[in-house]
C-alpha cells in the first residue's frame, strides 16, 4: 500500500512540475540580439525580444494601425506640429517606478542625443518635448511628421527606466516597462525574461517565462521544434513549408511582411556606352519585363514569397492595386532594348550568399536571358555586400529592407536625392517634394494621392525593381494557442497560451 | 636552467608580436566594414562618423595597431562591438564549454577507435578486418554537418530521446549537460575515431610481430592476457601522443559541430563574430588562442629540457 502511496507521490509531483514547464515559453531566433538597448541597438531579433521586454507609447494591430500602449489618448495641434499624449496611470518600470511625463521626456531626449543612437532619424522631427504635467507629453516638432506616431510605436518609442541608463550599464542590464522582465544572457545560447507581475496588463501575458534562443541555421531550427524543444520558431526556410503543414504537432502562421526584397540599380556607375542600363530606363524597363515574379514565389518561395510590384505592402494604406502591372512580356522587353538600341546587355547581381538568394538570382539570370540579359551573379557575405552597396562597388545589387509601419520608411531613404540608403543614387526633385509633402500632412487619403504620385515616376524610372514582399513565416507548436503572426514580424505574446 | 627558462621566454616575445600583428592585419584585409554593421538599417551618417571616431577607425592601421597593443598589454582585450560584454568575460564564459566538448569527443573517439583498431589487428586480412576499415573510413569520411543533422533528425525528432541542440552548464543541471552533449560529442568523435582505429591496427601490428610477444605465448599465456597486458600497453603508446596532438585538432573541429548543435561555444563565437565583423572579439579570441598554442610548446620545450640533461647542455 506504502508503496503505491509513494508512486503516486511521484507521479503528482511529476505532473505538476510538467504543468510547471508548460508556463514557461521557448521561442527560436534565426540571430543573437546585439545591445538590449532599444535606443541603440539594431537587429531585428532584438527587436523580437524587446516587443515582450520594453512597452512603447503605441504599439500596431495586424492592419499596421496606431493602438495605444503606454499612451492612453493622444491629439494633434491643428498646424501638426504638436502632439499631445495621455499617458497610463498604471504603468510601471520594472525597478518599480511609475512611468510619468518626465521619464517620457527623458526616453526621447536620450534617443534624440545620445552619441550612439541609433534612433536619431527616426525622431529628427522632434524638436523639444515638455512634461506639461505628470501624465501629460507634448511633442513640438520642427515640422509636421505624419510618421512620428508609427516611429514611437518602434523601439524610438519604447520607454525604459532613466534611472537605469543614468546610471547603469543599461545594455547588460536593461530595466524596461513591458510584460516580461530581464533575467539573464548568455552570448550566443539565450535571452531569459521572466513574467513582471506589476505590468499593468499582466493577466492577459499567460508565460511565467520567455526563452529565447537564437539558432541560425533554419533546418536545426525547425528540428528543434519538432522534437518539442522549442515551443515557436520565426523564418521557416520556404524548403520546409511543406514539412510545416504536414506535421500535425505543429501550426503555421505565415503572414506577408511590411518589407521587401528587390534590386537596385547603381545609377552613378560608368556612362551610357560602359553601363547603359544604369542610364537609359527603357533598358531597366526591358528587365523588369524579363522576369516573373509568380514564377520566383512558386519556384523558391513555396507560396511564401508574394509578388511585390511596389516599396508599399498590401496592408499599408499607401499601396495600391494599380501599380501591380509589370507581368512578364519578353517580346515587349526585346523591343525596348531595340528601341535603346542594344542586343544583348551585361549585367553584374551582387546578392547575399544563402540558399534562398542563390535561387531568385538564377531564375532572374535564366529568365532575363530569353530577353537579351547577360546576367553574372556575384554571391557575396552579408557585411561585405552591405560595403558594397555602401561604396558604390556593385552594378545591381539585392536590396532588403525589414518595413515599416508607415509608408514613409519604405520609400523616403531609398528614393529621396540624399537619402542614407539611396544606393541607387536616383535622384529626382520632383519625387523629393512629394515624399516631404507627404511626410507633412496627417490625412491618409492625402498622403496616398502623393505616394500614387512617387509611384508612378519611379516605377518609369525604374531605379529600384521590387521582387517580393519579406514574408515572416513562423511556425509554433499545435498546442500554442492564439499566436497571431503581424505584417511586422514581431512575436506578440498578449493572449497567447500553451494547452495540454 | 633558470637562464634558459629566460632565454627561451625572451624567444617567445617577438613570435607573439608577429602573431598579434597578423592577428590584427588579416583582420583590416576583410571586405566589409563593422561600423556599416554597427550603424544598423538605417546607416545614419552622422552614427557612422561617431562610431568611427569613437573605435579609432579613421586612424593610420599602425596607430590602430599600437593602440589595441598599448590596450593589450594592459590586460584589457577590449568589449564586444556587437553586444557590449568584455571580449575577456567571453572566452572566459566559452571556453570550458569547447573544452568539455573536445574532451568528451575524445572519450567517444578512444571508445570506439581503440577497441575496432585491436580488433582489426588481431583478425588482421578476415572479414572483420575490412568490415571495421570500411566503417573507419565511412567515419573519417561523412561530413559532420550531414552527420549531426541526421542524428538530430533521427534522435530527437523521430526518437525524441534527446534535446535536438543547446548547451546546459554542468553546474545548472549534470543530467541535462550529458543530454546535450551526447550527440555533438558523437559526432565530432567519430571521424577521430577513424584515425585512431588506423593507428591503433597499425600500432598493434607491430607490437604483434615482436619477440616479446612471442615470448608471452610461448610461456603458455592466454590470448586475452597477451593482447591485452603486454601488446597493448606497449601499442598505446604512440596512439597516446597521437591523441593530444588530434586535441588541437578538436578544437578546431568544434567549430562547425558547435554550429549545428548551437553550443555556445569557443567556435561559435569566433564564427558568428567574423560574420558580425565584431573585430575586438575576433582579435580577442584568436590572440588568445595563439597566445595558448605557443605557451603550450613552451612548457612542451622546458619539459623536454627537464628530462633529457643532454638537452639541458646543449641549450
Amino acid at each position: 500500500m506504502n508503496r503505491i502511496k509513494q508512486l503516486l507521490l511521484v507521479a503528482t509531483a511529476l505532473v505538476s512540475a510538467s504543468s510547471a514547464l508548460a508556463a514557461d515559453l521557448r521561442i527560436g531566433l534565426q540571430d543573437d540580439a546585439d545591445v538590449l538597448d532599444p535606443h541603440r541597438a539594431r537587429t531585428f531579433v532584438g527587436r523580437i525580444v524587446f516587443t515582450s521586454m520594453c512597452d512603447k507609447l503605441f504599439d500596431i494591430n495586424a492592419k499596421l494601425e496606431i493602438q495605444p500602449q503606454l499612451a492612453k489618448e493622444w491629439a494633434w495641434s491643428d498646424d501638426g506640429k504638436t502632439l499631445t499624449i495621455k499617458l497610463r496611470e498604471d504603468a510601471k518600470f520594472h525597478d518599480g517606478a511609475t512611468i510619468d511625463a518626465a521619464a517620457v521626456k527623458a526616453n526621447i531626449e536620450r534617443a534624440k542625443t545620445l552619441p550612439e543612437s541609433l534612433r536619431k532619424s527616426e525622431v529628427a522631427s522632434i524638436d523639444t518635448v515638455e512634461a506639461v504635467d505628470a501624465t501629460t507629453v507634448a511633442i513640438h516638432l520642427v515640422k509636421p511628421d505624419a510618421s512620428l506616431l508609427s516611429q514611437l510605436a518602434d523601439r524610438a518609442g519604447m520607454i525604459l527606466s532613466p534611472k537605469a541608463f543614468e546610471t547603469g550599464d543599461f545594455g547588460q542590464n536593461p530595466v524596461c516597462s513591458g510584460p516580461y522582465k530581464f533575467v539573464e544572457r548568455i552570448q550566443n545560447d539565450r535571452i531569459v525574461l521572466e513574467k513582471f507581475a506589476d505590468h499593468w496588463d499582466a493577466a492577459n501575458f499567460n508565460y511565467d517565462k520567455i526563452t529565447f534562443i537564437p539558432i541560425p541555421d533554419s533546418t536545426v531550427r525547425l528540428a528543434n521544434l519538432r522534437a518539442g524543444d522549442l515551443d515557436i520558431v520565426e523564418r521557416i526556410a520556404p524548403a520546409d513549408v511543406e514539412t510545416v503543414k504536414a506535421d500535425a504537432n505543429l501550426a503555421f502562421h505565415p503572414v506577408t511582411g511590411t518589407g521587401y526584397q528587390a534590386l537596385t540599380f547603381n545609377l552613378k556607375k560608368g556612362d551610357k556606352d560602359t553601363f547603359p542600363i544604369g542610364h537609359d530606363k527603357r533598358i531597366r524597363q526591358a528587365f523588369e519585363l524579363s522576369i516573373d515574379r509568380n514564377v520566383i514565389n512558386e519556384v523558391v518561395g513555396q507560396g511564401i514569397f508574394q509578388p511585390a510590384y511596389q516599396p508599399f505592402p498590401p496592408t499599408s494604406f499607401a499601396y495600391d492595386k494599380k501599380f501591380e502591372g509589370a507581368q512578364r512580356d519578353v517580346a515587349k522587353a526585346k523591343s525596348l532594348l531595340a528601341e535603346a538600341g542594344v542586343e544583348r546587355v551585361k549585367l553584374e547581381i551582387a546578392f547575399g550568399n544563402n540558399t534562398a538568394s542563390q535561387q531568385v538570382y538564377e531564375l532572374i539570370q535564366a529568365m532575363s536571358s530569353e530577353a537579351g540579359f547577360d546576367i553574372s551573379l556575384r554571391p557575396t557575405e552579408f557585411a561585405a555586400l552591405q560595403a558594397a552597396l555602401k561604396e558604390s562597388d556593385f552594378e545591381a545589387g539585392q536590396s532588403g529592407w525589414s518595413g515599416r509601419a508607415d509608408p514613409d520608411g519604405n520609400i523616403h531613404q531609398f528614393v529621396s536625392c540624399e537619402g542614407n540608403l539611396n544606393d541607387a543614387h536616383y535622384c529626382n526633385e520632383k519625387v523629393d517634394a512629394l515624399l516631404d509633402e507627404a511626410r507633412s500632412v496627417t490625412d491618409p487619403v492625402k498622403r496616398k494621392a502623393l505616394y500614387d504620385q512617387v509611384q508612378e515616376i519611379i516605377q518609369d524610372e525604374l531605379p529600384i525593381v521590387y521582387l517580393y514582399y519579406q514574408p515572416w513565416p513562423f511556425a509554433a507548436r499545435a498546442n500554442v494557442k492564439g499566436f497571431t503572426a503581424y505584417p511586422d514580424g514581431m512575436i506578440r505574446l498578449r493572449g497567447v497560451s500553451s494547452e495540454g | 636552467m633558470i637562464e634558459i627558462v629566460f632565454r627561451r621566454c625572451i624567444v617567445v616575445l617577438p613570435t607573439l608580436l608577429i602573431v598579434s600583428m597578423l592577428v590584427f592585419g588579416m583582420q583590416k584585409l576583410l571586405p566589409g566594414d563593422p561600423i556599416l554593421t554597427m550603424a544598423g538599417e538605417d546607416r545614419d551618417p552622422a552614427t557612422i562618423a561617431y562610431l568611427q571616431e569613437k573605435y579609432r577607425l579613421n586612424d593610420p592601421i599602425p596607430v590602430q595597431y599600437v593602440a589595441w597593443l598599448g590596450q593589450i598589454l594592459r590586460g584589457d582585450l577590449g568589449i564586444s562591438l556587437r553586444t557590449e560584454q568584455p571580449v575577456l568575460g567571453l572566452i572566459v564564459q566559452k571556453l570550458p564549454v569547447t573544452i568539455q566538448l573536445a574532451a568528451f569527443a575524445m572519450i567517444v573517439a578512444f571508445l570506439i577507435g581503440v577497441p575496432a583498431g585491436i580488433i582489426s589487428a588481431i583478425r588482421k586480412g578476415t572479414a572483420v578486418d575490412y568490415g571495421i576499415n570500411v566503417v573507419a573510413l565511412s567515419g573519417l569520411s561523412i561530413p559532420n554537418f550531414w552527420l549531426g543533422i541526421m542524428l538530430i533528425l533521427l534522435v530527437s525528432v523521430q526518437w525524441q530521446l534527446l534535446p535536438a541542440s543547446g548547451y546546459t552548464s554542468p553546474f545548472e543541471n549534470i543530467g541535462q549537460n550529458l543530454r546535450t552533449m551526447v550527440m555533438p560529442a558523437f559526432v565530432l568523435g567519430t571521424g577521430l575515431a577513424g584515425v585512431l582505429m588506423r593507428h591503433t591496427r597499425s600500432a598493434m601490428l607491430g607490437v604483434l610481430r615482436s619477440d616479446y610477444v612471442r615470448t608471452a605465448r610461448a610461456k603458455g599465456l592466454s590470448e586475452k592476457t597477451v593482447i591485452l597486458r603486454h601488446a597493448l600497453k606497449n601499442a598505446l603508446v604512440p596512439i597516446i601522443t597521437l591523441s593530444t596532438l588530434l586535441f588541437g585538432e578538436l578544437l578546431a573541429g568544434a567549430v562547425l559541430t558547435e554550429q549545428i548543435f548551437t553550443i555556445p561555444g569557443f567556435g561559435k563565437l569566433i564564427v558568428d563574430a567574423v560574420f558580425t565583423r565584431d573585430y575586438a572579439v575576433v582579435q580577442g579570441v584568436v590572440l588568445c588562442t595563439a597566445v595558448g598554442f605557443i605557451l603550450m610548446n613552451l612548457v612542451a620545450d622546458l619539459l623536454y629540457i627537464v628530462v633529457n640533461p643532454r638537452l639541458r647542455d646543449a641549450a
